[in-house]
């Protein structure tokens, strides 16, 4: 498989962006893109409902009680944390290895890591006793609290997240604003404003580059952070399965497997519903990304083997008594499973060219980013739930979320894919210049293009 | 500017002046109430064991503590408070979580204080180890806390403002002793919680729905010189409480000398080994008073 040949001639080029356009511009769901709306929203719904129902009677409405006081609601923030990190890996360490694929791929991992970033934010909130208390984080915050320092970086990465997603979005908005006929007026304003008057001329380009360039470059020692720090939130105390100078690394590696895992996920889906996007997203790009991945995935294990093996082979106390549980005892047969087809099974299929088609590689990206969710609650739960304790009821020591905390977690998601779907109703999901850039385009072409376009 | 400089320079020393007068006239007024002998004499014992009355102003009232203001946060001057727990005694009566949880106002299965059936290895025996919330004093909590609703205090306490507490429960996680509590909204204790007020408490609110609590040391009795609800309620004078700067502890019927009591009897603290220094001690479970009975009753059973 080779990469499509670089474009000189002019007149191609415009033949080119052309079909571009015709090809990437947004366009009105079909019935099926409703139905997965629809039924996003009400799931998100649902999960507000029972939100509000948790405001009114306090966290009694979940499973989590004084022994397993943390539940689904931080593994799933840890998800949502572990799944954002993508974004930095495709747009900016791609962007700055000069990896001659990426730019199609660029949009679907920034908004997916946009998306998950916010309700990374949004679901840890949910996990808070005292909701409305959110203020005394500013008020009486302490540095030395590693929460704080995880709402710093949380905080930090969406905003740099959102620019990242936002700046080479400009162009696109632009021309959306100047092609798109036959759209609701809100839409046309939302455009308008959007686009902070882009008029496309290389200097605009050049400028948009160079933010590009300085926040790919910031992005990436903050990406590390959060789910690092994230990570802290957990090493820094003293349980058993917590305890690790392993945890940093192990989260990182972890993360960048679920991301590309997503990428990957949401290019076979947007190439099975938008036929045209199969030029763009072509069977090169998942050739890639499925080798990318397997490489991600080797590092993940090796950091695995050490933050299992090295316990293991000490069998030491409480450890001993975590790591039995999980191998062998009530999580086995979950933990296993995660193991074999969150990380396993794909290193395996991935190996083989055959096994980076789109069809097979949307199968394992599936079940590395579900493997990912249960690898988080396996991270999360089982450490909290095997103390030493007599005359506690069974509900305080075997945590089982209720109906409630479920339908709100499946909200959270819901809403993560709300977004994303949101996202590619509304805005051009692979972006033109860049891709057109790859090609070999100048931005001078570019400009010639679309003003000749507006013209007509 | 010259004119104006000058009603500057007028004004301060009308200031100055003005600000004097009022020092001398608030002095002179109490040296003549002082005179008249009008301020309340208590009687205090001394520390060599006489009764000796003074004037009010010059005792230190704990009584001044109890609002929830920044002493709250200090803690009482001059205590250290610590407690050591008799492993030799403890016969799983209960009572003493019982008194716990009535003097706090909460509801089972929610135990501040805990009484576990322990057993340190297969071949040793099996005791009862009650365990509460060890002050320690370097506390995992405090450290992690993000708003600072955890705090230590100077007199060895480690209190909580549920005032300020966001409920993340990252000290819980911290706390390698699972000692601390959650109040989830339980709509048993939320029911009970509003029918019975808390006459009483330094440190915490433990009714406040979303918000960590845990076991206080009681120290609004500890101020007065009033044993802790726990060590009240023991029967079998398992608890003692004290303080560390006195040298002394008591468990309500012997007041025994801290260091003695702790030197003689191989006093140890539990996990040593994660460098937290609690605060209380334990005396190991050789001859037992009483002989290791499962307990017959399966408490806690309901949620």
């Amino acid at each position: 498989m080779e990469e499509p040949k670089k474009i000189t001639n002019e007149a191609e080029a415009i033949q080119m962006l052309r079909q571009y356009n015709d090809d990437l511009l947004p366009r009105k769901f079909g019935i099926v893109g409703n139905t997965w709306t629809a039924l996003l929203i009400i799931i998100f719904l649902t999960g507000v409902y029972c939100y509000t129902n948790q405001l009114r009677y306090g966290l009694s409405i979940t499973g989590m009680r004084d022994f397993v006081f943390w539940g689904i609601y931080i593994s799933n923030f840890v998800f949502f944390v572990a799944i954002s990190l993508v974004g930095s890996l495709v747009t900016a360490v791609l962007y700055l290895l000069n990896i001659p694929w990426r730019a199609p791929l660029s949009r679907i991992s920034e908004v997916i890591a946009v998306a998950a970033v916010i309700f990374a934010g949004l679901i840890i909130i949910v996990d808070m006793g005292r909701p409305e208390r959110i203020v005394n984080m500013f008020l009486h915050g302490r540095i030395q609290s590693p929460i704080v320092w995880d709402v710093m970086v949380v905080t930090t990465y969406m905003t740099l997240s959102i620019l990242l997603l936002y700046f080479p979005l400009l162009p696109g908005i632009a021309f959306c604003r100047d092609n798109l006929k036959g759209i609701p007026k809100w839409q046309k304003w939302m455009y308008n404003i959007l686009s902070l008057g882009w008029k496309y001329s290389p200097e605009q380009y050049h400028i948009v580059k160079k933010a590009i360039t300085i926040l790919s470059v910031m992005i990436i020692p903050v990406a590390l952070c959060i789910h690092t720090v994230t990570s802290w939130l957990f090493a820094s105390t003293y349980r058993p399965g917590w305890d690790s100078t392993n945890f940093g690394a192990y989260f990182v590696s972890g993360a960048f497997v679920v991301g590309a895992g997503g990428v990957i996920a949401g290019m076979a889906v947007l190439r099975k519903f938008y036929p045209s996007y199969k030029t763009y997203l072509t069977d090169l790009h998942f050739d890639r990304m499925g080798k990318l991945l397997v490489l991600l995935t080797v590092v993940y294990a090796y950091f695995s083997i050490n933050e299992y093996l090295i316990p293991a082979y000490k069998m030491k106390g409480e450890e001993a008594e975590h790591l039995h549980e999980l191998f062998t005892g009530y999580y086995a047969p979950l933990f296993w499973s995660v193991q074999f087809f969150g990380m396993v099974l794909p290193i395996i299929v991935l190996l083989f060219k055959k096994g980076r088609k789109p069809i097979p590689m949307f199968i394992m990206a599936v079940l590395v980013v579900v493997g990912a969710w249960f690898k988080r609650y396996l991270i999360v739960i089982p450490t909290m739930s095997y103390l030493p304790i007599q005359e506690i009821p069974e509900a305080w020591k075997h945590y089982a979320p209720t109906f409630q905390e479920w339908a709100i977690t499946l909200g959270s998601l819901a809403g993560a894919l709300l977004i994303i779907t949101f996202f590619v109703r509304f805005f051009p999901i692979i972006s033109v210049w860049e891709v057109a850039e790859e090609r070999g385009v100048s931005h001078e072409t570019i400009y010639k293009h679309l003003n000749e376009g507006n013209e007509k | 500017m010259e004119d104006e400089q000058k009603n500057r320079r007028n004004f301060l020393k009308f200031g100055f002046l003005a600000a004097g007068l009022t020092a001398a006239g608030v002095a002179l007024n109490k040296v003549a109430s002082g005179d008249e002998g009008a301020e309340e004499k208590v009687k205090v014992l001394t520390a060599d064991g006489r009764l000796a009355e003074v004037a009010k102003s010059k005792v230190e009232s704990s009584e001044s503590l109890s609002a929830a203001s920044k002493h709250v946060r200090q803690g009482i001057p001059g205590r250290k408070f610590i407690m050591v727990i008799d492993l030799t005694r403890c016969k799983n009566a209960r009572k003493c979580l019982e008194g716990c949880q009535k003097m706090h106002n909460f509801l089972p299965p929610v135990e501040w204080l805990k009484v576990k059936e322990m057993q340190d290895s297969e071949l040793s025996g099996k005791y009862w180890f009650p365990q509460l919330c060890y002050q320690c004093d370097n506390p995992p909590c405090c450290k992690v806390c993000p708003v600072g609703a955890t705090f230590k205090r100077s007199d060895g306490i480690v209190g909580i403002d549920n005032e300020r507490c966001i409920g993340c429960k990252f000290c819980m996680a911290a706390c390698p002793y699972s000692s601390r509590s959650f109040n989830y909204g339980n709509p048993k204790q939320v029911e009970y919680s509003k029918n019975h007020p808390l006459k009483s408490c330094h440190t915490m609110d433990p009714n406040m729905v979303g918000t960590v609590s845990k076991c206080d040391f009681c120290p609004d009795f500890g101020s007065k010189g009033i044993l802790p609800a726990c060590v009240r309620s023991c029967p079998n004078g398992v608890i003692f409480y004290g303080d560390e700067n006195e040298d002394v502890v008591s468990n309500g019927e012997q007041v025994l000398r801290l260091k003695d009591l702790l030197v003689n009897n191989g006093g140890y603290r539990q996990f040593e080994v994660f460098g937290t220094k609690p605060r209380v001690y334990y005396l190991p479970p050789v001859n037992r008073l009483f002989p290791f009975k499962p307990d017959p009753v399966e408490h806690n059973q309901e949620e």
